[in-house]
């Protein structure tokens, strides 16, 4: 694992597989919930990376994380969150193509995958979902909508995605959730918070997100 | 909640309610916000009696103008500007007893874009994760000011206002903004490095809360493409794929794909904060530490 200072109080920790972000993640959370990580302002996992801030002595702090012993993830210490969906967004045949599918089968695989809340960006609530295997990564639309409505569920690159509020975006839509990704003023204002274990429940269209088939 | 209120009369060209933003969410994707230049923020309140952390207006280049529903004190810092009340010239950078129904005017920012309006008792609009710093990219917050806005006010701090003198360093003429090398330093040549210590930039017109933009040579990259996503500092010098750098104010983006090649430290952001679109910018690395 690479520790890079980020100015005086900041380190990017960058471990040696993507799927050690997700173990040093959680190893950091545990170890700041029993006290046994020393006061940071941030703990921001991405894509590669972990970046922690307001450190009071970055140095010392990467010395004693060399030493650190960290386990892999197993998948029962995440939350799981379970989202309704209507598969039914305006992407879903590119995105049937792309795959070499039809529609109703990027349905069935997608809500099939258990995905997990890698990182979150973009938007507060924004959350990039990891989950699909490779051959179903898709490219970002080459012309942005300007407006993407909320809830929306939508895929680019590696990632799925789902609106927290209509905003413009780029990402393949196929389809469309009525949670709430991000309320301010619920105790938990973020829905997909990093780590958090996302299914995507198939509801029926034609009473929209009332019932689940 | 008290009934006390203030009417915006004039909202300027981009005024918004900040104070010291909402640390700790960054992992939510939820930026840090708050007022760009902090010290003048924490003294504007300190002059009304208010805690540091108490809501003020942060106005940008034209000021502002309210009018008072009650006698509230009130100070106005940052960038210099003609103070008025009711047309009557009054004090900047000190506290201005206000009467009710009177209109508080910050005139246009003489030097510097940034003032701050602090009022006793603190703007009292409904916080959002403990802030009611306005997040001019996410939307957290509330709007910016509009004429005719209603903003709630505090009840007014018993204790007098303790200063009542107080040094401003003054908006730069040019803009030194020391950076600490990394973390992303090794995607930049020699060239590119030497062009960032040694060359002039200026401040762009393109500049706003997210990050001053800047104008002159660009950087010379060692490798080409985009990072995947990476927590981003305040004071990030990121540089997108055109060479020049943009430094992270406090509404930056919590992540981001482009190499970071050095970063500001915070208390050098309030010069920043104050400089208007052309202001010449030197970069100084610090090494060592």
């Amino acid at each position: 694992m690479r520790a890079l200072p980020v100015g005086a109080h900041g380190l990017l920790l960058e471990p040696d597989t993507a799927d050690g972000v997700g173990a040093l993640h959680a190893e950091l959370l545990r170890r700041a919930a029993s006290g046994g990580l020393p006061p940071v302002t941030e703990i921001v996992p991405a894509a590669r990376t972990v970046f922690l801030d307001g450190l009071d002595d970055p140095r010392a702090f990467a010395a004693a994380l060399a030493t650190w012993d960290i386990p892999p993830l197993t998948a029962t210490d995440r939350p799981t969150v379970e989202l309704p969906v209507v598969y039914d967004g305006p992407d879903l045949a590119e995105v049937a193509a792309l795959w070499g599918t039809t529609a109703d089968e990027v349905a069935r695989r997608h809500a099939a995958t258990t995905f997990h809340v890698a990182f979150c960006g973009f938007a507060p609530g924004f959350g990039y979902l990891t989950g699909l295997p490779e051959e179903c990564h898709v490219p970002r639309r080459t012309t942005p909508r300007t407006r993407v409505p909320v809830g929306a569920v939508a895929l680019a690159g590696p990632y799925t995605g789902v609106y927290p509020r209509s905003s413009p975006g780029g990402w393949q839509l196929i389809g469309r959730t009525d949670a709430v990704l991000w309320d301010p003023a619920r105790e938990n204002a973020a829905l997909l918070t990093p780590g958090t274990r996302v299914r995507f429940v198939p509801v029926d269209r034609a009473r929209d997100t009332e019932t689940v088939r | 909640m008290t009934d006390h209120a203030c009417l915006v009369v004039r909202a300027g060209a981009l005024t918004t309610v900040q104070d010291l933003g909402r640390p700790g969410h960054a992992h939510l994707g939820v930026p840090l916000s708050g007022a760009l230049d902090a010290p003048a923020h924490r003294l504007a309140n300190r002059l009304v009696g208010n805690a540091e952390a108490a809501a003020t207006l942060e106005t940008t280049l034209t000021g502002c103008a309210v009018r008072m529903r009650r006698a509230t004190t009130v100070a106005v810092t940052g960038a210099p500007c003609p103070v008025t009340v009711d047309g009557r010239p009054a004090a900047w950078g000190a506290p201005v007893r206000v009467p009710a129904g009177a209109v508080l005017d910050a005139g246009p920012a003489a030097r510097g874009l940034r003032s701050y309006l602090a009022f006793g008792g603190g703007v009292a609009t409904e916080p959002v994760l403990g802030s009611r710093a306005t997040d001019l990219l996410s939307g957290l917050g509330g709007d910016p000011l509009s004429d005719g806005t209603v903003l709630p006010l505090g009840a007014e701090p018993a204790a007098p206002a303790w200063a009542d003198a107080v040094p401003h360093p003054g908006p730069p003429a040019e803009l030194l903004l020391p950076y600490r090398p990394g973390p992303r330093d090794d995607w930049f040549t020699a060239h590119g490095h030497r062009t960032l210590a040694t060359e002039r930039f200026r401040v762009s017109a393109a500049s706003n809360r997210i990050g001053l933009r800047t104008e002159g040579p660009p950087l010379e990259r060692a490798r080409d493409g985009e990072l995947p996503s990476e927590g981003m500092p305040l004071g990030a010098l990121q540089v997108p794929p055109d060479g020049l750098p943009v430094l992270f104010l406090h509404d930056h983006p919590t992540t981001g794909g482009y190499p970071v090649i050095g970063v500001v430290p915070a208390r050098h952001l309030a010069s920043a904060a104050q400089a208007v679109p052309g202001t010449p910018i030197r970069f100084l690395p610090l090494r060592g530490a």
